[in-house]
């Protein structure tokens, strides 16, 4: 079977890319890349009017809830999510029920993904039994099990013997350490961005040291140990100089942000709005600004979603008791089009932060355009507005503040090897 | 809270100046009620309130019910022991559940920040915050005012000092917000851990000059018109954020020898309950312009106001005689 998309923006950071093209598929690979193809019988053909034709995003720090939650989201729900934000492989984080620590969890979620998953799963497991933060797990049964990497997200590993163990061991490996950097002796209790708001709604602040001193001490042990680490959803302007310098030194370590990080603020969690509660927390305009530099300068190499689905048991309550997080998956891509519409990053330089860097950091092959490869192929409108409905959302879970605003920039098509999924729908 | 337009009683930051004016007017005039043979006037007869404590209170629960009485409002209370709270039940299912019973009103104090805020999103009826975790306690604010109003004959110019934990006080809060917001200027001194953050600073300012934070006791306490001395929230916290109450006393305690410092004729106020020999020396009991008790009856007042207000607008007020 061939698949003919025509006339598009075709975008391709794997080899740099940016031009007016045609893009030809049979049997799921990528045949042909050109400025036009002509071909009309025996082919599908897809008119694109110029959309953007990319690959598919790479989003390394998700929440599928599964196994243990499956109430807030699943496999097969948090996939499918996945697939309407034109994300076609997703990392998956550990803090499940039971938590990924054992070779076994590990194999439930690839084989329940390879079942009912919508698209590619790979697992992150823990750096510690239990995520106690005591002792690191067996890494080698791990990895071949199947899991990329290796993090404790949602606790960070307040020990600074085990993080350097960790460190090395995944040295034997080939791992990814991912940080949670919190030192949760500073946070602990906090609810919100400590600062003006704090100060209004009576609730235990969260300083931004507790992010700079936990990004410190894993610098330190990376540089120590030659081992790099990727420090997870950055959320303040206190690390940035901070990452430069470790640039400087030649420290080996990837950063990441979170499009929560770069569009919204504190102010989010007036009159106690639990939507807006998220680890980290949302800071402010300063720190906006700073983590957009940050994007622009590379000093922050990969954009993920943080995708944390709750349901109303744990949002609906009071904000104390309320679980932190929000959904992502359908807005990663919609948000992070602002930093190209002001100017930030260019859509080449956009997607090296959606595609190569985040592949890079897993240590796979990044999806790609290039002729041989398997179709992971998404077409985006970058200029269609539409409302974020309940309708829209595929996530079991519909806990993000931007339910019920206006988005601009969607994911249209997406071709998956043989398959074609049309999006549109409202 | 116009309580014309406002529902409820959240906090004193939504409040601006002509309607505390405007709650502290009437407590004054319903203050003379508690002083008749029978302290009881018929106006919310029928009204059912209901008292929702999460959290332990002696004086802000009885000081709320004996209001309600004095009105004639029918009133349950409950507390978390012994009710659905110990099965599980939800906040908002507990809500709903006694709104379906008929509540025309609740009272709520709860452990964390926000609680009456968050059922007044959810509620038909009228919400008054008793105290929320760390962040307000409106009524207290008021009852203060009222009292420092009747000592002093004035509420602006003033200067209020305020000393002990006001980082996890809410009646801190409510006090630091409301002073403010009536003219005067607020002071607050203690351990620097249990003050606000320093970027929490540009919230308690709401005037220029209106707020200052003293790490010496005696900057705070300087010619002040008004010393209120906070317990230490030992609860709140859960770990002792000072080194000792011994040496909490040394410096931060209020002593005698303070005395020389304030305002001839300063009235000294503590919103209870008092850890004598920690934030107060046994002696100041004895201190003649001490209004501790003061405040506990104009408590009663304040609550009565409010409860009129909310239930039934301004209009039945003419018919307290």
């Amino acid at each position: 079977m061939r698949i003919l998309i025509k006339k598009g923006r075709i975008i391709d950071p794997s080899q740099n890319l940016d031009f007016i093209g045609d893009i030809l598929i049979e049997d799921g690979k990528i045949i042909g890349v050109e400025n036009n193809i002509d071909i009309k019988e025996g082919v599908e053909i897809i008119e694109t009017n110029n959309l953007w034709i990319l690959p598919s995003l790479v989003d390394i720090h998700v929440h599928l809830r599964d196994p243990g939650e499956e109430w807030k989201e699943d496999i097969e729900t948090g996939t499918k999510a996945a697939l309407y934000g034109g994300v076609l492989r997703v990392a998956c984080m550990p803090n499940t029920k039971p938590p990924n620590d054992s070779p076994e969890v590990t194999k439930y979620i690839l084989e329940k993904a390879s079942q009912k998953g919508y698209v590619t799963v790979y697992p992150i497991a823990c750096i510690t039994k239990k995520q106690e933060g005591r002792e690191v797990t067996e890494f080698g049964r791990l990895k071949k099990a199947g899991a990329v990497a290796v993090s404790d997200d949602g606790k960070w590993v307040q020990n600074s013997e085990v993080m350097k163990r960790a460190f090395l061991y995944a040295k034997n490996f080939d791992l990814a350490v991912i940080s949670h950097c919190e030192d949760m002796t500073l946070s602990k209790g906090g609810q919100i961005n400590e600062g003006y708001f704090s100060a209004k709604l009576g609730l235990k602040g969260i300083p931004a040291s507790a992010e700079t001193i936990a990004v410190i001490r894993d610098l330190i042990l990376a540089k120590e140990t030659k081992k790099s680490v990727h420090l997870a959803h950055l959320s303040t302007k206190e690390v940035v100089p901070f990452l430069k310098w470790a640039k400087e030194e030649g420290i080996f370590f990837t950063a990441e942000t979170c499009p929560h990080y770069f569009t919204l603020t504190e102010k989010e969690v007036e009159n106690y709005n639990t939507l807006a509660k998220v680890n980290p927390p949302l800071r402010t305009e300063e720190d906006i600004e700073a983590i957009k530099k940050a994007l622009k300068e590379g000093l922050i190499d990969v954009i993920a979603s943080d995708h944390a689905p709750h349901s109303p048991l744990e949002k609906e309550i009071e904000f104390e008791y309320a679980s932190p997080g929000m959904i992502g998956l359908q807005t990663l891509l919609p948000l992070s089009l602002n930093l190209v519409r002001e100017g930030y990053l260019t859509p080449l330089t956009l997607l090296e932060k959606f595609v190569l860097n985040p592949s890079k950091v897993l240590g796979i092959d990044p999806p790609s355009l290039k002729k041989g490869n398997l179709a992971e192929i998404i077409i985006v409108d970058p200029e269609e507005e539409y409302t974020l409905t309940e309708n829209i959302i595929q996530s079991k879970s519909k806990n993000t503040p931007f339910l019920n605003k206006t988005l601009k920039g969607r994911v249209k098509k997406v071709i998956l090897k043989e398959k074609v999924f049309d999006l549109t729908f409202s | 809270m116009d309580l014309k337009t406002k529902k409820h009683l959240l906090d004193i930051a939504s409040l601006n100046k002509e309607e505390i004016e405007n709650i502290l007017n009437l407590a004054e005039n319903l203050r003379e009620i508690l002083y008749r043979p029978i302290p009881k006037v018929p106006t919310l007869r029928g009204k059912l309130i209901i008292h929702l404590f999460y959290e332990p209170s002696t004086r802000t629960r009885f000081s709320f019910e004996k209001a309600a009485k004095a009105l004639s409002a029918d009133t349950l209370t409950f507390t978390g022991k012994g009710t659905s709270i110990e099965k599980g039940e939800t906040l908002l299912d507990t809500i709903k559940n006694l709104e379906a019973i008929g509540a025309d009103l609740f009272v709520i104090r709860h452990p964390v920040a926000g609680a009456p805020h968050f059922i007044a999103k959810h509620s038909k009826v009228s919400i008054v915050n008793a105290g929320d975790g760390t962040h307000e306690h409106p009524t207290q604010a008021l009852l203060d005012l009222l009292t420092v109003r009747e000592k002093l004959g004035t509420l602006s110019g003033l200067k209020i000092a305020i000393v002990g934990d006001i980082k996890h006080s809410r009646v801190a809060h409510s006090d630091i917000l409301a002073f403010q917001k009536i003219g005067s200027t607020v002071y607050v001194s203690g351990p620097a851990q249990l003050l606000p953050d320093l970027k929490e600073e540009n919230y308690y300012k709401i005037n220029k000059k209106g707020f200052k934070i003293c790490y010496k006791l005696e900057e705070a306490i300087k010619e002040a018109d008004v010393v209120i001395a906070l317990r230490i929230q030992k609860e709140r916290h859960g770990e002792t954020l000072v080194p000792s109450f011994l040496e909490y006393h040394e410096f931060f305690g209020l002593k005698p020898e303070h005395l020389e410092l304030i305002k001839e004729k300063a009235i000294l106020m503590h919103p209870g309950p008092i850890n004598w020999g920690v934030e107060l020396a046994y002696q100041m009991e004895k201190y003649p312009f001490q209004v501790i008790l003061d405040q506990v009856e104009n408590g009663v007042a304040v609550r009565m106001a409010i409860l009129l207000k909310l239930l039934t607008g301004e209009k039945n007020y003419e018919n307290l005689n």
